[in-house]
Protein backbone atom coordinates (compact mmCIF):
# COMPACT_ATOMS: atom_id res chain seq x y z
CA UNK A 1 0.00 0.00 0.00
CA UNK A 2 2.63 2.57 0.97
CA UNK A 3 4.77 1.49 -1.96
CA UNK A 4 2.01 1.87 -4.37
CA UNK A 5 1.83 5.35 -2.66
CA UNK A 6 5.02 6.28 -3.45
CA UNK A 7 5.08 5.47 -7.16
CA UNK A 8 1.81 7.77 -7.57
CA UNK A 9 3.60 10.43 -5.72
CA UNK A 10 6.77 9.66 -7.89
CA UNK A 11 4.60 9.75 -10.98
CA UNK A 12 3.25 13.27 -10.07
CA UNK A 13 6.27 14.41 -9.29
CA UNK A 14 7.62 13.58 -12.22
CA UNK A 15 4.69 15.44 -14.46
CA UNK A 16 5.54 18.56 -12.40
CA UNK A 17 9.06 18.74 -13.07
CA UNK A 18 8.58 17.45 -16.83
CA UNK A 19 5.89 21.27 -17.19
CA UNK A 20 8.67 22.68 -15.20
CA UNK A 21 11.11 21.86 -17.33
CA UNK A 22 9.06 22.80 -20.20
CA UNK A 23 9.26 26.60 -19.38
CA UNK A 24 12.81 26.30 -18.36
CA UNK A 25 13.14 24.76 -22.08
CA UNK A 26 11.53 27.60 -23.90
CA UNK A 27 13.48 30.45 -22.19
CA UNK A 28 16.79 28.36 -22.80
CA UNK A 29 15.59 27.45 -26.33
CA UNK A 30 14.76 31.51 -27.02
CA UNK A 31 18.03 32.28 -25.64
CA UNK A 32 20.69 29.97 -27.14
CA UNK A 33 18.62 31.32 -30.25
CA UNK A 34 18.63 34.76 -30.15
CA UNK A 35 22.24 34.46 -29.18
CA UNK A 36 23.66 32.01 -32.13
CA UNK A 37 21.07 34.21 -34.70
CA UNK A 38 22.50 37.29 -32.51
CA UNK A 39 25.74 37.31 -32.82
CA UNK A 40 26.60 37.00 -37.21
CA UNK A 41 25.62 40.08 -38.14
CA UNK A 42 27.69 42.06 -34.89
CA UNK A 43 30.35 40.12 -35.88
CA UNK A 44 30.21 41.44 -39.22
CA UNK A 45 29.29 44.80 -38.55
CA UNK A 46 31.84 45.32 -35.43
CA UNK A 47 30.50 45.45 -31.83
CA UNK A 48 31.45 49.32 -31.43
CA UNK A 49 29.85 50.08 -34.71
CA UNK A 50 26.73 47.95 -33.94
CA UNK A 51 26.16 49.56 -30.88
CA UNK A 52 27.92 53.42 -31.29
CA UNK A 53 27.12 53.78 -34.84
CA UNK A 54 24.76 56.47 -34.99
CA UNK A 55 23.75 55.94 -38.36
CA UNK A 56 20.84 53.23 -38.94
CA UNK A 57 20.53 52.63 -43.22
CA UNK A 58 20.10 49.00 -43.97
CA UNK A 59 18.47 49.34 -47.20
CA UNK A 60 20.70 52.59 -48.26
CA UNK A 61 23.39 51.72 -51.42
CA UNK A 62 26.08 51.59 -48.52
CA UNK A 63 24.23 50.17 -45.62
CA UNK A 64 24.96 51.66 -42.13
CA UNK A 65 23.86 49.22 -39.20
CA UNK A 66 24.50 51.97 -36.10
CA UNK A 67 21.52 51.34 -33.51
CA UNK A 68 22.73 53.77 -30.99
CA UNK A 69 19.38 55.93 -32.16
CA UNK A 70 17.36 52.97 -30.85
CA UNK A 71 19.15 52.37 -27.71
CA UNK A 72 19.31 55.86 -26.58
CA UNK A 73 15.36 56.43 -27.46
CA UNK A 74 14.52 53.14 -25.84
CA UNK A 75 16.44 54.69 -22.51
CA UNK A 76 14.45 57.87 -23.37
CA UNK A 77 11.40 56.80 -23.81
CA UNK A 78 11.49 54.09 -20.87
CA UNK A 79 13.24 57.42 -18.51
CA UNK A 80 10.54 59.59 -19.24
CA UNK A 81 7.66 56.98 -18.94
CA UNK A 82 9.03 55.80 -15.60
CA UNK A 83 9.58 59.85 -14.82
CA UNK A 84 5.88 61.01 -14.98
CA UNK A 85 4.26 57.33 -14.32
CA UNK A 86 5.93 56.53 -11.28
CA UNK A 87 4.77 59.58 -9.27
CA UNK A 88 1.23 59.49 -10.16
CA UNK A 89 1.34 55.44 -9.82
CA UNK A 90 2.90 55.77 -6.39
CA UNK A 91 0.83 58.52 -4.75
CA UNK A 92 -2.15 56.51 -6.23
CA UNK A 93 -1.29 53.48 -4.65
CA UNK A 94 -0.60 55.40 -1.10
CA UNK A 95 -3.77 56.79 -1.22
CA UNK A 96 -5.71 53.46 -2.27
CA UNK A 97 -3.62 51.41 0.06
CA UNK A 98 -4.13 53.80 3.39
CA UNK A 99 -6.41 56.44 2.62
CA UNK A 100 -9.27 55.39 0.04
CA UNK A 101 -12.79 54.69 1.51
CA UNK A 102 -13.47 51.20 0.27
CA UNK A 103 -16.07 51.77 -2.38
CA UNK A 104 -13.27 54.64 -3.85
CA UNK A 105 -11.03 51.95 -3.63
CA UNK A 106 -12.97 49.00 -5.25
CA UNK A 107 -13.69 51.82 -8.26
CA UNK A 108 -10.75 53.26 -8.67
CA UNK A 109 -8.63 49.33 -8.52
CA UNK A 110 -11.44 48.06 -11.00
CA UNK A 111 -10.11 50.60 -13.37
CA UNK A 112 -6.72 49.94 -12.88
CA UNK A 113 -7.27 46.45 -13.65
CA UNK A 114 -9.32 47.57 -16.96
CA UNK A 115 -6.51 49.53 -17.60
CA UNK A 116 -4.30 46.57 -17.61
CA UNK A 117 -6.42 44.78 -19.87
CA UNK A 118 -6.71 47.33 -22.66
CA UNK A 119 -4.77 45.81 -25.60
CA UNK A 120 -1.41 47.99 -26.36
CA UNK A 121 -3.25 48.85 -29.87
CA UNK A 122 -6.12 50.94 -28.54
CA UNK A 123 -3.48 52.97 -26.79
CA UNK A 124 -1.67 53.34 -29.70
CA UNK A 125 -5.06 54.12 -31.94
CA UNK A 126 -5.70 56.81 -28.92
CA UNK A 127 -2.29 58.09 -29.01
CA UNK A 128 -3.00 58.47 -32.86
CA UNK A 129 -6.08 59.86 -33.20
CA UNK A 130 -6.16 62.24 -29.85
CA UNK A 131 -2.80 62.46 -28.54
CA UNK A 132 -0.75 63.13 -31.35
CA UNK A 133 -3.19 65.89 -33.25
CA UNK A 134 -3.29 67.87 -29.15
CA UNK A 135 0.62 67.91 -28.82
CA UNK A 136 0.49 69.30 -32.43
CA UNK A 137 -1.97 72.41 -30.70
CA UNK A 138 -0.37 72.61 -27.42
CA UNK A 139 2.96 72.86 -28.57
CA UNK A 140 2.20 74.48 -31.97
CA UNK A 141 4.38 72.41 -33.96
CA UNK A 142 3.65 70.94 -37.47
CA UNK A 143 3.73 67.62 -35.84
CA UNK A 144 2.94 66.11 -32.51
CA UNK A 145 4.39 62.50 -33.26
CA UNK A 146 7.55 61.41 -31.63
CA UNK A 147 9.45 61.02 -28.52
CA UNK A 148 7.00 62.77 -26.02
CA UNK A 149 4.01 61.01 -27.66
CA UNK A 150 5.46 57.76 -26.79
CA UNK A 151 6.56 58.54 -23.40
CA UNK A 152 2.97 59.67 -22.17
CA UNK A 153 1.92 56.96 -23.58
CA UNK A 154 4.29 54.39 -22.26
CA UNK A 155 3.32 56.24 -19.18
CA UNK A 156 -0.29 55.53 -19.12
CA UNK A 157 0.56 52.44 -19.77
CA UNK A 158 3.00 51.09 -17.22
CA UNK A 159 0.61 52.65 -14.64
CA UNK A 160 -1.41 49.24 -13.76
CA UNK A 161 1.79 47.30 -13.05
CA UNK A 162 3.24 49.89 -10.77
CA UNK A 163 0.13 50.85 -8.95
CA UNK A 164 -1.24 46.99 -8.45
CA UNK A 165 2.20 46.30 -7.12
CA UNK A 166 2.92 49.13 -4.52
CA UNK A 167 -0.63 48.77 -3.55
CA UNK A 168 0.26 44.92 -2.33
CA UNK A 169 3.44 45.57 -0.91
CA UNK A 170 2.22 48.68 1.17
CA UNK A 171 -0.73 46.13 2.25
CA UNK A 172 1.56 43.96 3.61
CA UNK A 173 2.82 46.44 5.98
CA UNK A 174 2.70 45.23 9.36
CA UNK A 175 -0.48 47.25 10.92
CA UNK A 176 1.65 47.40 14.42
CA UNK A 177 4.17 49.19 12.96
CA UNK A 178 1.72 51.79 12.09
CA UNK A 179 -0.08 51.57 15.18
CA UNK A 180 3.42 52.00 17.19
CA UNK A 181 4.25 55.52 14.87
CA UNK A 182 0.65 56.55 15.04
CA UNK A 183 0.87 56.44 19.29
CA UNK A 184 3.34 57.88 19.10
CA UNK A 185 2.00 61.09 17.91
CA UNK A 186 2.84 61.27 14.23
CA UNK A 187 0.17 62.17 11.80
CA UNK A 188 -1.38 59.57 9.56
CA UNK A 189 0.36 61.40 6.79
CA UNK A 190 3.54 61.37 8.25
CA UNK A 191 2.95 57.22 9.20
CA UNK A 192 2.49 56.57 5.37
CA UNK A 193 5.42 58.11 4.22
CA UNK A 194 7.64 57.72 7.48
CA UNK A 195 6.80 54.23 7.76
CA UNK A 196 5.12 52.57 5.75
CA UNK A 197 6.54 53.37 2.36
CA UNK A 198 9.98 52.55 4.05
CA UNK A 199 8.67 49.39 4.99
CA UNK A 200 7.26 48.74 1.60
CA UNK A 201 10.37 50.12 -0.63
CA UNK A 202 11.67 46.71 -2.13
CA UNK A 203 8.70 46.19 -3.20
CA UNK A 204 7.72 49.45 -4.94
CA UNK A 205 11.14 49.58 -5.98
CA UNK A 206 10.13 46.03 -7.94
CA UNK A 207 7.05 47.73 -8.42
CA UNK A 208 9.14 50.67 -10.70
CA UNK A 209 11.51 47.88 -12.28
CA UNK A 210 8.41 45.68 -13.93
CA UNK A 211 7.38 48.57 -15.25
CA UNK A 212 10.53 49.69 -17.07
CA UNK A 213 10.31 46.11 -18.22
CA UNK A 214 7.04 46.93 -19.71
CA UNK A 215 8.06 50.20 -21.25
CA UNK A 216 10.61 49.14 -22.87
CA UNK A 217 9.68 45.89 -24.27
CA UNK A 218 6.58 47.99 -25.89
CA UNK A 219 6.18 47.92 -29.81
CA UNK A 220 2.62 48.30 -31.15
CA UNK A 221 1.30 51.28 -29.20
CA UNK A 222 4.91 53.08 -29.63
CA UNK A 223 5.27 52.31 -33.23
CA UNK A 224 1.71 54.42 -34.03
CA UNK A 225 2.99 57.78 -31.86
CA UNK A 226 6.86 57.51 -32.39
CA UNK A 227 7.00 58.20 -36.29
CA UNK A 228 9.37 54.80 -36.91
CA UNK A 229 12.26 57.62 -38.51
CA UNK A 230 15.74 56.31 -37.15
CA UNK A 231 16.52 59.73 -35.44
CA UNK A 232 18.33 60.69 -32.05
CA UNK A 233 16.22 61.48 -29.47
CA UNK A 234 17.71 64.90 -29.71
CA UNK A 235 14.45 66.78 -28.73
CA UNK A 236 10.86 65.92 -27.34
CA UNK A 237 9.21 66.41 -30.55
CA UNK A 238 11.39 64.54 -32.64
CA UNK A 239 10.25 61.30 -34.48
CA UNK A 240 12.24 58.20 -33.33
CA UNK A 241 12.57 54.56 -33.64
CA UNK A 242 12.41 51.98 -30.47
CA UNK A 243 14.52 49.08 -30.48
CA UNK A 244 11.50 46.82 -30.51
CA UNK A 245 9.89 48.89 -33.34
CA UNK A 246 12.72 48.15 -34.83
CA UNK A 247 12.81 44.67 -35.27
CA UNK A 248 8.80 44.60 -35.81
CA UNK A 249 9.30 47.34 -38.74
CA UNK A 250 11.82 45.66 -40.70
CA UNK A 251 10.86 41.42 -40.16
CA UNK A 252 8.02 41.24 -42.66
CA UNK A 253 10.91 42.38 -45.78
CA UNK A 254 13.98 42.34 -44.36
CA UNK A 255 16.65 40.06 -45.94
CA UNK A 256 20.51 39.11 -46.31
CA UNK A 257 22.46 41.03 -43.11
CA UNK A 258 19.86 43.45 -42.37
CA UNK A 259 17.63 40.57 -40.70
CA UNK A 260 20.68 39.51 -38.99
CA UNK A 261 21.34 42.55 -37.88
CA UNK A 262 17.53 42.66 -36.38
CA UNK A 263 18.07 39.67 -34.27
CA UNK A 264 21.10 41.35 -33.04
CA UNK A 265 19.01 43.85 -31.71
CA UNK A 266 16.78 41.60 -30.34
CA UNK A 267 20.00 40.46 -28.61
CA UNK A 268 20.55 43.79 -27.60
CA UNK A 269 16.60 43.87 -26.16
CA UNK A 270 16.85 40.79 -24.72
CA UNK A 271 20.16 41.79 -23.04
CA UNK A 272 18.62 44.76 -21.71
CA UNK A 273 15.45 42.91 -20.35
CA UNK A 274 17.55 40.76 -18.74
CA UNK A 275 19.54 43.23 -16.65
CA UNK A 276 16.07 44.37 -15.31
CA UNK A 277 14.79 40.99 -14.60
CA UNK A 278 18.38 40.78 -12.29
CA UNK A 279 17.96 44.25 -10.92
CA UNK A 280 13.89 42.59 -10.13
CA UNK A 281 15.32 39.80 -8.47
CA UNK A 282 17.93 41.69 -6.46
CA UNK A 283 15.11 43.86 -4.54
CA UNK A 284 12.74 40.98 -4.54
CA UNK A 285 15.33 39.18 -2.67
CA UNK A 286 15.99 41.97 -0.26
CA UNK A 287 12.35 42.29 0.63
CA UNK A 288 12.79 38.29 1.98
CA UNK A 289 15.74 39.33 4.49
CA UNK B 1 -24.11 49.70 -57.82
CA UNK B 2 -20.43 48.77 -58.40
CA UNK B 3 -22.04 44.96 -56.22
CA UNK B 4 -24.44 44.56 -58.51
CA UNK B 5 -22.55 44.55 -62.12
CA UNK B 6 -19.95 42.29 -60.25
CA UNK B 7 -22.63 39.97 -59.22
CA UNK B 8 -24.32 39.94 -62.46
CA UNK B 9 -21.00 39.39 -63.88
CA UNK B 10 -20.37 36.68 -62.13
CA UNK B 11 -23.61 35.30 -62.85
CA UNK B 12 -23.63 35.44 -66.53
CA UNK B 13 -19.21 33.86 -66.09
CA UNK B 14 -21.00 31.23 -63.96
CA UNK B 15 -23.10 29.96 -66.46
CA UNK B 16 -21.52 30.70 -69.56
CA UNK B 17 -18.77 28.48 -68.00
CA UNK B 18 -21.09 26.07 -67.17
CA UNK B 19 -22.34 25.30 -70.74
CA UNK B 20 -18.68 25.35 -72.19
CA UNK B 21 -18.89 21.94 -71.02
CA UNK B 22 -19.61 21.97 -66.93
CA UNK B 23 -15.59 20.99 -65.49
CA UNK B 24 -15.16 23.83 -63.67
CA UNK B 25 -17.71 21.79 -61.43
CA UNK B 26 -14.62 19.14 -60.89
CA UNK B 27 -12.13 21.92 -59.64
CA UNK B 28 -11.15 21.67 -55.88
CA UNK B 29 -8.64 22.65 -53.37
CA UNK B 30 -7.32 25.51 -52.31
CA UNK B 31 -5.22 28.49 -53.87
CA UNK B 32 -2.80 30.27 -51.50
CA UNK B 33 -2.35 33.80 -52.36
CA UNK B 34 0.04 36.37 -49.99
CA UNK B 35 1.36 39.80 -50.21
CA UNK B 36 0.34 43.38 -50.52
CA UNK B 37 -2.21 44.64 -48.31
CA UNK B 38 -2.62 47.57 -51.66
CA UNK B 39 -4.62 44.53 -53.33
CA UNK B 40 -6.51 43.35 -50.91
CA UNK B 41 -9.93 44.71 -52.56
CA UNK B 42 -9.23 43.51 -56.14
CA UNK B 43 -7.85 39.72 -54.62
CA UNK B 44 -11.03 39.82 -52.43
CA UNK B 45 -13.07 40.48 -55.63
CA UNK B 46 -11.70 38.20 -57.38
CA UNK B 47 -11.61 35.76 -54.66
CA UNK B 48 -15.50 35.82 -54.37
CA UNK B 49 -16.10 35.58 -58.33
CA UNK B 50 -13.79 32.71 -58.80
CA UNK B 51 -15.35 30.81 -55.73
CA UNK B 52 -18.92 31.56 -56.77
CA UNK B 53 -18.23 29.70 -59.95
CA UNK B 54 -16.18 27.05 -58.68
CA UNK B 55 -18.00 25.63 -55.54
CA UNK B 56 -15.13 23.40 -54.44
CA UNK B 57 -12.26 25.80 -54.27
CA UNK B 58 -11.10 27.92 -51.39
CA UNK B 59 -9.17 30.96 -52.28
CA UNK B 60 -6.67 32.40 -49.37
CA UNK B 61 -5.11 35.71 -48.92
CA UNK B 62 -2.72 36.25 -46.53
CA UNK B 63 -2.32 40.22 -46.33
CA UNK B 64 1.78 40.84 -45.43
CA UNK B 65 2.86 43.08 -47.83
CA UNK B 66 4.91 42.50 -51.17
CA UNK B 67 8.19 41.65 -50.34
CA UNK B 68 6.55 39.19 -47.96
CA UNK B 69 4.27 37.68 -50.35
CA UNK B 70 7.50 37.36 -52.84
CA UNK B 71 9.37 35.68 -50.19
CA UNK B 72 6.65 33.61 -49.74
CA UNK B 73 6.62 32.22 -53.34
CA UNK B 74 10.26 31.86 -53.68
CA UNK B 75 9.91 29.31 -50.56
CA UNK B 76 6.85 27.77 -51.46
CA UNK B 77 4.55 28.90 -49.09
CA UNK B 78 1.81 30.27 -51.74
CA UNK B 79 0.75 29.43 -54.88
CA UNK B 80 0.67 32.88 -56.08
CA UNK B 81 2.43 36.06 -54.71
CA UNK B 82 0.82 39.49 -55.15
CA UNK B 83 2.92 42.26 -55.23
CA UNK B 84 2.03 46.22 -55.75
CA UNK B 85 5.44 47.13 -57.28
CA UNK B 86 7.67 45.02 -60.26
CA UNK B 87 9.82 42.22 -59.45
CA UNK B 88 13.42 43.27 -58.38
CA UNK B 89 16.37 42.21 -60.40
CA UNK B 90 17.49 39.68 -57.59
CA UNK B 91 14.13 38.57 -57.90
CA UNK B 92 13.50 37.49 -61.06
CA UNK B 93 17.48 35.82 -60.60
CA UNK B 94 15.90 34.19 -57.77
CA UNK B 95 13.14 32.03 -60.56
CA UNK B 96 10.32 34.34 -60.36
CA UNK B 97 8.38 35.64 -62.92
CA UNK B 98 5.27 38.76 -62.46
CA UNK B 99 2.24 38.85 -64.18
CA UNK B 100 0.59 42.39 -64.35
CA UNK B 101 -2.83 41.91 -63.06
CA UNK B 102 -3.89 45.74 -63.18
CA UNK B 103 -2.93 49.27 -62.73
CA UNK B 104 -3.16 51.40 -59.27
CA UNK B 105 -2.65 55.23 -59.28
CA UNK B 106 -1.06 56.36 -55.91
CA UNK B 107 -2.90 59.21 -54.82
CA UNK B 108 -0.60 62.23 -53.06
CA UNK B 109 -2.81 63.02 -50.51
CA UNK B 110 -3.12 66.78 -48.32
CA UNK B 111 -5.50 67.73 -45.39
CA UNK B 112 -9.00 69.05 -46.73
CA UNK B 113 -7.92 72.49 -45.08
CA UNK B 114 -4.75 72.70 -47.69
CA UNK B 115 -5.62 75.56 -49.94
CA UNK B 116 -3.12 73.32 -52.58
CA UNK B 117 -4.51 72.05 -55.63
CA UNK B 118 -2.03 71.22 -57.67
CA UNK B 119 1.36 70.11 -57.87
CA UNK B 120 3.98 68.82 -60.47
CA UNK B 121 5.62 65.44 -60.24
CA UNK B 122 8.62 67.79 -59.79
CA UNK B 123 7.40 70.32 -56.79
CA UNK B 124 6.47 66.74 -55.61
CA UNK B 125 9.94 65.04 -55.57
CA UNK B 126 11.25 68.48 -54.22
CA UNK B 127 9.09 68.57 -51.18
CA UNK B 128 9.61 65.12 -50.56
CA UNK B 129 13.67 65.20 -50.80
CA UNK B 130 12.88 68.04 -48.28
CA UNK B 131 14.10 71.12 -50.67
CA UNK B 132 10.49 72.82 -50.34
CA UNK B 133 9.57 72.73 -46.83
CA UNK B 134 6.89 75.31 -46.13
CA UNK B 135 3.74 75.34 -47.87
CA UNK B 136 3.85 79.29 -49.12
CA UNK B 137 6.86 77.72 -51.68
CA UNK B 138 4.23 75.74 -53.49
CA UNK B 139 1.02 78.37 -53.44
CA UNK B 140 -0.63 77.41 -49.94
CA UNK B 141 -0.69 78.99 -46.82
CA UNK B 142 2.74 79.65 -44.36
CA UNK B 143 3.06 76.18 -42.63
CA UNK B 144 5.75 73.96 -42.56
CA UNK B 145 5.48 70.76 -44.63
CA UNK B 146 4.90 67.02 -42.63
CA UNK B 147 5.97 64.30 -44.46
CA UNK B 148 4.31 61.25 -43.87
CA UNK B 149 5.41 58.15 -45.66
CA UNK B 150 4.97 53.86 -45.18
CA UNK B 151 7.28 51.57 -43.81
CA UNK B 152 9.78 50.22 -45.98
CA UNK B 153 8.22 47.22 -46.80
CA UNK B 154 5.40 48.77 -48.11
CA UNK B 155 4.80 48.35 -52.04
CA UNK B 156 3.18 51.78 -51.84
CA UNK B 157 6.30 53.22 -50.97
CA UNK B 158 8.35 52.00 -53.34
CA UNK B 159 5.79 52.65 -56.27
CA UNK B 160 5.68 56.20 -55.02
CA UNK B 161 9.36 56.49 -54.60
CA UNK B 162 10.48 54.48 -57.95
CA UNK B 163 7.61 57.00 -60.17
CA UNK B 164 8.14 60.05 -58.75
CA UNK B 165 12.24 59.33 -58.53
CA UNK B 166 13.11 60.17 -54.99
CA UNK B 167 14.34 56.58 -53.71
CA UNK B 168 16.01 56.47 -50.53
CA UNK B 169 16.20 60.66 -50.40
CA UNK B 170 12.90 61.35 -48.93
CA UNK B 171 12.67 62.94 -45.24
CA UNK B 172 9.94 61.24 -43.63
CA UNK B 173 8.39 63.03 -40.78
CA UNK B 174 6.74 59.73 -40.15
CA UNK B 175 6.73 56.16 -40.95
CA UNK B 176 3.43 54.34 -41.01
CA UNK B 177 3.28 50.81 -41.47
CA UNK B 178 -0.67 50.85 -43.23
CA UNK B 179 -2.32 53.42 -45.79
CA UNK B 180 -5.19 53.04 -42.93
CA UNK B 181 -2.50 55.25 -40.57
CA UNK B 182 -1.82 57.19 -43.39
CA UNK B 183 -4.82 58.75 -43.67
CA UNK B 184 -5.80 59.09 -40.23
CA UNK B 185 -2.48 61.02 -40.05
CA UNK B 186 -3.29 63.34 -43.08
CA UNK B 187 -6.94 64.01 -42.38
CA UNK B 188 -5.35 65.01 -38.57
CA UNK B 189 -3.11 67.45 -39.41
CA UNK B 190 -2.91 70.24 -41.43
CA UNK B 191 0.33 70.69 -42.35
CA UNK B 192 0.34 66.89 -43.57
CA UNK B 193 1.09 64.95 -47.31
CA UNK B 194 1.25 61.73 -48.04
CA UNK B 195 0.51 59.15 -50.84
CA UNK B 196 -1.67 55.92 -50.65
CA UNK B 197 -3.63 53.68 -53.31
CA UNK B 198 -6.21 55.95 -55.27
CA UNK B 199 -8.75 52.98 -54.28
CA UNK B 200 -8.32 53.64 -50.57
CA UNK B 201 -8.72 57.07 -50.83
CA UNK B 202 -11.53 58.62 -48.62
CA UNK B 203 -13.13 62.15 -48.22
CA UNK B 204 -11.62 62.50 -44.71
CA UNK B 205 -8.35 64.01 -47.23
CA UNK B 206 -7.88 65.65 -50.21
CA UNK B 207 -6.26 63.82 -53.53
CA UNK B 208 -4.03 66.69 -55.33
CA UNK B 209 -4.05 66.88 -59.02
CA UNK B 210 -0.57 65.83 -59.90
CA UNK B 211 0.12 68.04 -63.38
CA UNK B 212 -3.46 69.76 -63.45
CA UNK B 213 -4.77 65.58 -63.43
CA UNK B 214 -6.71 64.20 -60.43
CA UNK B 215 -6.77 60.36 -59.65
CA UNK B 216 -9.26 58.78 -61.20
CA UNK B 217 -9.94 55.47 -62.89
CA UNK B 218 -10.25 57.22 -66.42
CA UNK B 219 -6.93 59.39 -65.97
CA UNK B 220 -4.80 56.19 -64.22
CA UNK B 221 -6.02 53.65 -67.05
CA UNK B 222 -5.56 55.95 -70.00
CA UNK B 223 -1.93 56.83 -68.59
CA UNK B 224 -2.47 60.94 -68.43
CA UNK B 225 -2.13 60.56 -64.18
CA UNK B 226 1.49 60.28 -64.04
CA UNK B 227 1.87 58.47 -59.98
CA UNK B 228 1.08 54.94 -60.78
CA UNK B 229 2.01 51.61 -60.49
CA UNK B 230 1.41 47.41 -61.32
CA UNK B 231 0.02 44.92 -59.43
CA UNK B 232 1.86 41.84 -60.09
CA UNK B 233 1.02 38.26 -60.23
CA UNK B 234 4.47 36.56 -58.18
CA UNK B 235 4.63 32.71 -59.62
CA UNK B 236 7.72 30.14 -60.16
CA UNK B 237 9.65 30.35 -63.54
CA UNK B 238 10.45 26.60 -63.35
CA UNK B 239 7.19 25.39 -61.82
CA UNK B 240 3.82 25.25 -63.91
CA UNK B 241 0.48 25.88 -61.31
CA UNK B 242 -1.73 23.21 -61.28
CA UNK B 243 -5.56 22.50 -60.50
CA UNK B 244 -7.06 25.52 -58.77
CA UNK B 245 -4.59 27.41 -58.82
CA UNK B 246 -4.02 27.29 -62.42
CA UNK B 247 -7.66 27.96 -62.60
CA UNK B 248 -8.00 31.12 -60.56
CA UNK B 249 -4.78 32.39 -62.24
CA UNK B 250 -6.00 31.99 -65.49
CA UNK B 251 -9.44 33.70 -64.53
CA UNK B 252 -7.98 36.80 -63.14
CA UNK B 253 -5.64 37.38 -65.89
CA UNK B 254 -8.52 36.90 -68.55
CA UNK B 255 -10.81 39.70 -70.07
CA UNK B 256 -13.59 37.81 -67.95
CA UNK B 257 -12.26 39.44 -64.96
CA UNK B 258 -11.78 42.86 -65.88
CA UNK B 259 -15.36 43.74 -64.79
CA UNK B 260 -14.64 42.72 -61.49
CA UNK B 261 -11.04 43.92 -61.50
CA UNK B 262 -12.76 47.79 -62.62
CA UNK B 263 -15.30 47.38 -59.44
CA UNK B 264 -12.40 47.33 -57.31
CA UNK B 265 -11.12 50.31 -57.83
CA UNK B 266 -8.07 49.61 -60.10
CA UNK B 267 -7.88 49.47 -63.90
CA UNK B 268 -7.39 45.59 -65.52
CA UNK B 269 -4.04 45.31 -67.73
CA UNK B 270 -5.23 42.38 -70.11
Amino acid sequence: MKKKRNLLENIIHGVFLILGLITVGCVLMITIYLVISGIPAIREIGLVEFLFGDTWAPTAAQPQYGILPFILTSIAGTGGAILIGVPIGFFTAVYLAKKAPKRVKEVVGQAVSLLAGIPSVVYGLVGMTVLVPGIRRIFRIPDGSGLLASIIVLSVMILPSIIKMSVTALEAVPKEYEDASLALGATPEETWFRVSVPAAKSGIAAAVVLGIGRAIGEAMAVMMVAGNVANMPNSPFQTVMFLTTAVSYGMGYSDGLYRQALFSIALVLFLFVMLINAVLDFFLKGEQK
Amino acid sequence: MKKIISIALAAVLALSLAACGGNSDSLSGKVATDGSTSMEKVIGALKETFEAQNTGVEVTYNPTGSGSGITAVAEGRCDIGLSSRNLKDSEVAQGLVGTVLAYDGIAVIVNPENTVEVLTVEQIAAIYTGEITNWSEVGGIDAEIVLIGRDASSGTRSGFEEIVGVEDACQYRQELTSNGDVLTTVASNPGAIGYASVATVKDTVKALKVGGVAPTNETVKDGSYAIQRPFVLVTKADTELTGAAKAFFDFITSSDANEVITAAGVVPAN
